[in-house]
């Protein structure tokens, strides 16, 4: 396959008189690992939101795998199935199972058997560590786990990209290792990701290349190495101090 | 005579309560049937009424507020009477026994909307996203994520509802229906003497105390294992 996976171009975004996002143009290639930085209000958690058109961009095109994600005629209900998303706060279904979580939308939108989709739910439940939770409540696992039980159940119906939207910035500091082996062990696999996370040990080891977004723009992206150690703008270099000092 | 004795005379007079024990039994029967009506059509109305409320289509939504506002609004009793005594004079004359089903089910309905839609709407948003985000469709997350937590945010509000609007089958009297109140009450004008009244009381614990304990029995099974 050749071309970029995700394709984004001259993404705007207003929330009334709010210009949240301001022509952003972000293409990922397959098995990509992208990691978003900036400041909070910068637009990352918008511009993720608007690749699976979770949020209407006000103008600007997206595609994804080859679909045109704002197309009216496109069966978003079907593209998202492809793009996997993780969010800050889980959002686990309380009043299911972590395997009823998982195989929901196997059984829904998948279209598999009831036997097939707990088979496919126990090994994505298997990948992420959590074979032995399947029958647990979100309520009876921890943070750190309910954000894995969410990774799975993403992971579950094979995307072709992942967007993870602060993974980890809901957790107690000892619950973060666990999710980041997780995502470490996905893109050794192969996946494409475009993460959103303040984890700049992470994006230092497993990032191809780092974004760095201010005011709705992309100000700056590059390696990792060249972003973090020498940032070509004043305001990345601000950012990136800033965090470090933490 | 002393006055306990007095009193048991008058209220719990058991000559009277036998005879006529069947008329406030057949008038138990009234009063299970009108009341399992309003609850089944009420509840299923309103749900109704709230999910299609969910769909955002406006013109529609000022609409059911509007309806369910009204039935909020207005006294039971008042909607009874609109109806039995009003209908006819566009040539429908429902009798006794369904003007009180119906005006009892339309304010069960308007209440239950909007028990439901406060559920709906307390679901956090995340959850929707979440679900959207995996492919499922509007519909198919409102039933199948949103509404089952709804529902269990609704059981406390809806049981209290359900069951003062349900004892209102008590006010079909007044359009002659049968039920417990109507019995007790005639049998009383007849025996001049106001243990059937008693009797009555007895069977609206009967009948709702279970109501009651079953409620709460669903409220504790459905709560999610934390």
């Amino acid at each position: 396959m050749s071309g970029p996976i995700v394709d984004a171009r001259g993404l705007h975004k207003h929330f009334g008189a709010l210009h949240v996002l301001r022509g952003v143009d972000l293409t990922v290639a397959e098995r990509e690992l992208v990691f978003v930085i900036g400041p909070s209000g910068s637009g990352k958690s918008t511009l993720l939101r608007c690749l699976n058109r979770l949020e209407e961009p006000s103008a600007g095109s997206v595609v994804v795998d080859g679909i045109d994600m704002l197309d009216p005629r496109t069966d978003i209900n079907h593209a998202r199935q492809r793009i996997g998303m993780v969010f800050q706060s889980f959002n686990l279904y309380p009043h299911m199972t972590a395997l009823g979580n998982v195989t929901l939308a196997l059984r829904k939108v998948a279209g598999k058997s009831r036997a097939q989709a707990d088979a496919l739910g126990r090994a994505a439940l298997e990948r992420v560590g959590l074979g032995d939770r399947a029958g647990h409540t979100p309520g009876q696992l921890s943070g750190g786990q309910q954000q894995r039980v969410a990774i799975a159940r993403a992971i579950a119906l094979e995307p072709r990209v992942m967007l993870f939207d602060e993974p980890t910035s809901a957790l107690d500091p000892e619950l973060v290792g666990s999710v980041l082996e997780v995502m470490r062990a996905l893109r050794e696999s192969g996946m494409t990701m475009i993460v959103v996370s303040h984890e700049m040990g992470f994006a230092r080891n497993a990032a191809d290349r780092v974004v760095f977004m201010d005011e709705g723009a992309i100000v700056e992206e590059g390696p990792p190495a060249a972003i973090f150690a020498n940032p070509a703008h004043e305001r990345t270099r601000a950012f990136i101090s800033q965090i470090q000092r933490h | 005579m002393s006055s306990w004795a007095r009193f048991v005379e008058t209220f719990l007079n058991t000559k009277v309560m036998l005879k006529y024990l069947p008329d406030v039994l057949s008038g138990v029967v009234v009063t299970i049937e009108l009341a399992l009506l309003v609850v089944v059509t009420g509840i299923a109305a309103g749900l109704a009424l709230a999910l299609v409320r969910s769909l955002g289509i406006r013109p529609l939504n000022w609409l059911i507020v509007f309806v369910v506002d009204l039935f909020r609004s207005l006294p039971p009793l008042v909607v009874i009477v609109l109806i039995y005594f009003g209908l006819p004079s566009v040539n429908v004359s429902p009798s006794g026994f369904v003007s009180t089903w119906l005006s009892l089910a339309f304010v069960l309905m308007a209440f239950s909307e909007e028990i439901f839609w406060a559920g709906i709407t307390s679901v956090a948003r995340g959850q929707w996203e979440a679900a959207r985000s995996t492919g499922l469709s509007f519909g198919q997350t409102l039933m199948s994520v949103v509404l089952p937590q709804a529902v269990r945010l609704t059981i406390p509000p809806l049981t209290n509802r359900t069951i003062a609007i349900t004892k209102g089958t008590a006010l079909g009297t007044v359009v002659a229906v049968t039920e417990i109140l109507g019995q007790a009450s005639s049998a009383m004008s007849n025996s001049y003497n106001p243990s059937p009244l008693m009797m009555g009381a007895a069977a609206y614990i009967v009948l709702f105390f279970p109501v009651v304990v079953a409620a709460r029995w669903v409220e504790t099974r459905l709560a999610w294992k934390r």
